[in-house]
């Protein structure tokens, strides 16, 4: 029986990298959403320019879940190379359509599968004698044959066609002209629609469709960042470009054509973080955007942050590791380096946005946090947030807000004679004052320095001011709980004494999890942590729940880690629930590891949990 | 070693520049470092460098790496705010500092091996791109603090201490600033302050990239015989190109020189520097001559000091960047913030 399901299936696009299908399989996803359905797509690439395989998937979900699914109902498969993969990973009863200009045979599909073929190359050899010509339309005769067979309204596509061509409009007519060579082969040769469709509905609202990366960006420029120095990783590029893009629309005096930032492409991540603290050393907000290799190499400048106290804000788009890892796919395994980045005694603050609107938001608090610890600040971002597309509410910023500069001592307080120690606790709350070079000619100067030094920066190898000073920068650690971002609790329908933590790009798909644990009659009671230090509800909610599962997507369930050695949690209290093989976390993954860990425990079923 | 204060007594007639500071105010803690120490006699040539153009003492911003070398910001101009990094990496945390703050004059100090070593990539790259700061390796060849070993600006043949001969080559600094796009490049010796004072006025007054490779003999581990880096051996091979002297706008040209011995180069802020060449054939504005020169000289067993390299037309890191006038590190919400408005308008079009 095929599958019949309206605004609730999965689309996965097989293409070959370089072959321009990006753009199309774009194009499809965005004219679903014009027509009120929720998408999330994801580009499923190779650490490659040309010629390898490529996906690109989009979930449909009228109910609005943005995590990814699992599977496939519908396969586009143009890429003959994978074919064989490609086919399993389709749901039963699902659906392949693919390019019959060469014949496949019929060993090569599933007895339960929807087969349908159309001679695109055929069409397009018929049709356009330039072989680039050929490659592009290709992509838009599919996308308009999807439009036919999936009940897409092919007026949203060419309303799609004019604004993404608006300025080349040349470019117009011919896509239009290859989108319906596709549509209208489709309903000449098809039943149209088949069994899953997209119906109009009212379930994006004025929700906005952003990278996380690109949000970030944003979040720096309006987090008032005016130095950039980075350099080129994967996932994280995109940052560093979305940031310098945003800036040239945004921060370029019109009248003299004069920059309000800097940014540097650096010659190693050495070197990026090095500009980052001497900027803002020197009063600038500054940040880089890496991925987990940058983040090692960085590792002596964030002690030296760290104990010099010196604000600077790095953005970790995180990929697979260890080493170059996998890096094209997503993890969520920087927790720990991130952490406790740095030899010596080190902690730091790291915040875990969970969609682009927490990028923007955590990209602009960031730069507030790191001047007010004078420390350097952690945003987690992951492949599956940074370089995808995602529908998020749309971003908001109260105008009234200023920078918060944190502790700074003006000329006018030097003058002032106010007492400046640089590292004297003055209000208690382990935060020192500091002063940016070049204020006063008399007062207010002092030597920075990652060695030690007493309470007004003079150098010392003497214990018990180094002690001081190690206990202070605790103090100040514990102070930071405050202004993090509080963690979001999500209650169980009835109360349960099984609770699950877990952060960053896997909260849609707990949502959806939770709420398919509820269906089966398990309630859990989630905590989505936001930010480390961990604030007190953490604490709190762990001991509130007899259970708690740590979901993470790393192998050695490193949040847990930190959990247990912060909060002074017995490890049997917390159980890992881990997925690691580079593809984004899935609800249905969740369910089912939670599923298996309760019946695990109890030999078959809790009777207060499940009903 | 804590601390040590300087006691702050000073003789009431004490001379003072056109700011009123003497001397006193542009000095810094006690050194700590070994009694004769070439790096101290840097360190107070740019004490007298600064102090004789009459700069406010804080409104310069001085980074080191890690070393012997890098230690020494904490001896001189205690009214500056100071930074002294991780090794080999003063040349990126100078690179942000001066973007925060363009107003500021940045001074680097830095060594042969946190420059040569483990930073030559930092130096290699803030020499490429311009940074508007001076640059000084106080180079000795050896490592100090650690006592002794070989450096990569130690010259092939060159013995240590116990006798063993260096068998890598050098790395040259000089000709590597000179090749990377370094604006302003010197060579000095710690035991001339005659040479190395006026090309420090000059480097500061230059608004690019200064580069002076400084030789600076290790008394305690590089002054043997044998060492091509000791006291004795840079000044039998001291083959300076060209002396200098610093003039303000203000002050007239008193000295008078030969025809063909002497040119003035004149500097963006109206100082000048009378240039009198020893080697009367030597062109400080051809990069090719300079290259030249340092090999012709190496060739003949001989370390080539003086003024190398000038462009007196330099382009800095803000320049080639566009950044606004105003130092980045001075503005804030209404000029970085772009405001809801213009959030709702990014908002419609990702829709």
């Amino acid at each position: 029986m095929p599958i019949q399901s309206v605004n609730d299936f999965v689309v996965r696009f097989a293409n070959v990298n370089g072959s321009g299908s990006a753009s199309a399989n774009q194009l499809f996803a965005r004219s679903i959403m014009r027509m009120g359905v929720p998408v999330s797509p994801r580009n499923i690439f190779p650490s490659n320019i040309q010629g390898l395989p490529t996906w690109y998937e989009v979930r449909i979900s009228e109910a609005g879940h943005m995590g990814a699914r699992g599977n496939c109902d519908l396969l586009v498969a143009m890429n003959p190379e994978t074919w064989g993969e490609d086919v399993e990973g389709i749901e039963p009863g699902g659906y392949i359509f693919y390019d019959s200009s060469r014949p496949v045979p019929k060993s090569a599909f599933r007895d339960d599968l929807t087969i349908l073929g159309m001679p695109l190359t055929e069409l397009c050899l018929k049709r356009y004698s330039d072989p680039r010509q050929r490659q592009l339309f290709k992509n838009i005769i599919y996308v308009g044959a999807l439009a036919a067979l999936l009940d897409i309204e092919i007026a949203e596509v060419e309303k799609l066609i004019g604004e993404q061509f608006k300025g080349k409009d040349k470019l117009i007519a011919p896509n239009h002209e290859a989108l319906h060579i596709g549509y209208d082969y489709a309903r000449a040769n098809f039943e149209c629609p088949i069994g899953v469709r997209v119906k109009r509905a009212n379930a994006v609202g004025d929700n906005i469709f952003i990278e996380g990366n690109a949000a970030a960006g944003l979040g720096a420029v309006y987090g008032g960042a005016t130095v950039c120095a980075w350099y080129p990783i994967t996932p994280s590029t995109s940052l560093a470009e979305a940031f310098t893009s945003y800036c040239h629309r945004l921060r370029v005096d019109k009248d003299t054509g004069q920059k309000k930032f800097a940014i540097v492409q650096a010659e190693d991540e050495l070197a990026s973080i090095g500009m980052v603290i001497g900027a803002g050393w020197n009063g600038a907000r500054s940040f880089t955007a890496t991925s987990g290799p940058g983040i090692s190499l960085m590792q002596e400048f964030f002690g030296l942050a760290y104990f010099a106290e010196i604000p600077a804000v790095v953005f970790d788009v995180q990929r697979g590791g260890p080493s170059t890892g996998l890096p094209t796919r997503t993890q969520q395994s920087d927790v720990l380096i991130a952490a406790y980045a740095s030899h010596g005694d080190t902690k730091h603050i790291v915040l875990f946005p969970e969609d682009p609107f927490e990028c923007f938001e955590m990209g602009a608090q960031a730069f507030d946090l790191a001047d007010r610890f004078q420390t350097p600040v952690f945003v987690l971002l992951d492949l599956d947030i940074g370089s995808n597309h995602r529908l998020c509410k749309p971003l908001k910023w109260d105008d009234s807000r200023q920078l918060d500069r944190g502790k700074v001592m003006t000329a006018e307080e030097l003058e002032a004679g106010k007492e400046f120690g640089r590292y004297l606790d003055v209000d208690g709350d382990g935060i020192p004052y500091r002063t940016y070079p070049g204020t006063h000619p008399k007062r207010g100067a002092f030597f920075t320095r990652g060695t030690t030094k007493d309470e007004y920066a003079r150098y010392t190898e003497l214990g018990a001011p180094y002690v001081r000073n190690m206990e202070r920068l605790l103090k100040k650690f514990d102070t930071a709980k405050k202004f993090a971002p509080a963690p979001v609790q999500r209650k169980a329908s009835r109360k349960t004494d099984l609770g699950v933590i877990y952060y960053g790009s896997t909260g849609p798909s707990m949502d959806e999890a939770l709420d398919l644990l509820e269906k089966d009659g398990v309630h859990v009671d989630g905590l989505r942590v936001r930010a480390f230090p961990f604030a007190n509800e953490v604490n709190d909610f762990i001991a509130e729940h007899d259970r708690v599962f740590v979901v993470e997507q790393n192998r050695d369930a490193q949040l847990r880690t930190l959990l247990m050695v912060e909060c002074g949690i017995d490890p049997a209290q917390l159980t890992p629930i881990l997925h690691y093989d580079g593809t984004p976390i899935t609800a249905r993954f969740i369910r089912k590891a939670i599923g298996e860990a309760i019946n695990t425990a109890t030999g078959g079923g809790r009777k207060e949990t499940i009903g | 070693m804590s601390f040590l204060p300087k006691p702050k007594f000073r003789h009431p007639a004490i001379e003072t520049n056109d700011l009123g500071f003497s001397h006193r105010d542009y000095e810094g803690a006690i050194s700590t470092l070994c009694a004769g120490c070439g790096h101290d006699s840097i360190s107070a040539a740019i004490i007298k460098a600064v102090y004789e153009l009459s700069l406010p003492p804080h409104r310069i911003a001085k980074l080191s790496g890690i070393g012997c070398s890098s230690k020494t910001p904490t001896y001189f101009l205690g009214a500056s705010h100071g930074f002294n990094s991780v090794h080999g990496r003063m040349p990126s945390v100078l690179t942000g500092a001066n973007l925060a703050n363009r107003d500021l004059i940045y001074l680097g100090v830095s060594g042969d091996g946190d420059s040569a070593s483990i930073g030559i990539g930092q130096f290699a790259h803030s020499m490429r791109r311009g940074v508007n700061m001076v640059y000084i390796v106080e180079n000795n060849g050896v490592y100090g603090l650690t006592k002794g070993q070989f450096s990569a600006t130690s010259d092939k043949g060159s013995k240590n201490k116990r006798g063993v001969v260096n068998t890598d080559s050098p790395i040259d600094m000089v000709s590597m600033a000179i090749e990377l796009g370094a604006t302003f490049v010197a060579r000095s010796f710690s035991g001339d302050k005659g040479q190395l004072v006026p090309l420090i006025k000059a480097a500061i007054e230059h608004k690019g990239a200064a580069f002076i490779d400084c030789i600076s003999p290790c008394v305690a581990f590089n002054n043997h015989e044998g060492s091509t880096k000791s006291f004795d051996y840079v000044r039998a091979h001291n083959a300076a190109l060209n002396a200098l002297d610093f003039i303000t706008p203000r002050a007239p040209i008193t000295a008078e020189y030969g025809e063909g011995e002497s040119e003035i180069v004149k500097l963006h802020d109206g100082s000048q520097i009378m240039l009198r060449k020893i080697d009367a054939s030597h062109n400080v504005h051809d990069r090719g001559a300079a290259m030249a020169a340092i090999h012709k000289h190496k060739a003949a067993g001989e370390i080539v000091t003086g003024l190398l390299y000038i462009d007196e037309e330099p382009v800095d890191l803000h320049a080639h960047l566009g950044t606004v006038d105003a130092p980045l590190n001075t503005l804030n919400a209404p000029e970085l913030s772009p405001g809801q408005a213009i959030l709702d308008r990014l908002n419609a079009a990702l829709r």
